[in-house]
């Protein structure tokens, strides 16, 4: 572990706004992509219910 | 077409492929799951500092492997698409269909994630520069492929022509990657190439090529999900149990 305390990672050195922001964002993305194609799928399938 | 005893080009059906691709999803989900949390944990909280830049390098383990998945896919991408336009099979555009938004997200994510490493290191968010100028043609030519798409009717014309858009807008792609070496720009070079050694340290090296295979992991679960719903959507038939006027069932061809 490279960290002494919480609040040290969490400033990451002074650049903790851009670090977080960057993993954040990125994390935010992917996560609503998977769930957007979670409702996507689910509005296809009750669209297709009596083919499947 | 055989190959390790299996007839592939049955795959090319979508009805084949639709069942296919719902079993092979859980596994590159779990792996992709499993690489980018290990790599997060090594990035995050083992690696060390950089001597240079201090911690803001840190951005590197989710810039580099949206950069990368952003030119990758759209690669893939015309790939598909050539394919479509040279076999006429539709579930080749399909999978075309389905890579843009994920490739369209990594490429915003690219540059957002460029920008909050811009600011502390040369003190903007965003230069006219070769590298991130021909990275945010990428996310125009990815905004361009789906509205071309969606702007067309005709399932089969909209194919052909968001297929050439593509295979056109792929001389990009060498662009954006040699672009640090065709011109001298802010952005900084490759520090991982094929024919040297990389320019990191192991333990940041292993960090980004975890994050990177996790990306790409999850990108062909998150394609291959939305490759079902665009079957799904693409091969629906008009439904048969409501009663329809000519004019409908016209529409519904």
């Amino acid at each position: 572990m490279y960290w002494g305390s919480l609040s040290e990672f969490l400033a990451m050195g002074g650049y903790g706004l851009y670090v977080w922001t960057s993993f954040v964002v990125t994390a935010l993305c992917m996560g609503w992509e998977v769930l957007a194609l979670w409702r996507r799928r689910a509005a296809a399938v009750a669209e297709n219910r009596g083919l499947l | 077409m055989n190959f390790m005893g299996l007839n592939w080009s049955k795959y090319s059906a979508p009805q084949a492929f639709y069942p296919l691709a719902g079993s092979m999803i859980p596994w590159f989900a779990a792996v992709a799951t499993l690489a980018i949390t290990v790599g997060l944990y090594i990035g995050l909280l083992v690696a060390p500092t950089d001597f240079q830049q201090g911690d803001s390098y840190r951005i590197i383990f989710v810039h580099v492997p949206a950069a990368w998945m952003s030119m990758f896919l759209y690669v893939i991408m015309a790939v598909w698409a050539g394919l479509g336009l040279g076999l006429k099979a539709r579930l080749s555009f399909m999978m075309s269909q389905a890579i843009a938004p994920t490739g369209a997200m990594f490429t915003f994510l690219a540059l957002l994630t460029g920008a909050m490493w811009g600011k502390p290191t040369w003190g903007s968010w965003w230069v006219w520069d070769a590298r991130l100028t021909s990275e945010l043609i990428l996310l125009f030519q990815y905004a361009g492929v789906m509205l071309l798409r969606t702007s067309i009717d005709d399932l089969r014309r909209a194919d052909r022509a968001s297929g050439v858009f593509v295979l056109v807008g792929v001389v990009n792609v060498p662009i954006i990657y040699f672009s640090v070496r065709w011109w001298n720009t802010l952005h900084q070079g490759a520090s991982v190439s094929m024919t040297a050694a990389p320019k990191m340290a192991a333990m940041m090296l292993t960090a980004m090529l975890l994050m990177t295979f996790g990306f790409w992991m999850y990108s062909i679960a998150v394609v291959l999900a939305r490759a079902r719903c665009v079957i799904l959507e693409r091969e629906q038939l008009p439904s048969w149990s409501k009663p329809s006027s000519m004019p409908e069932v016209a529409e519904a061809r």
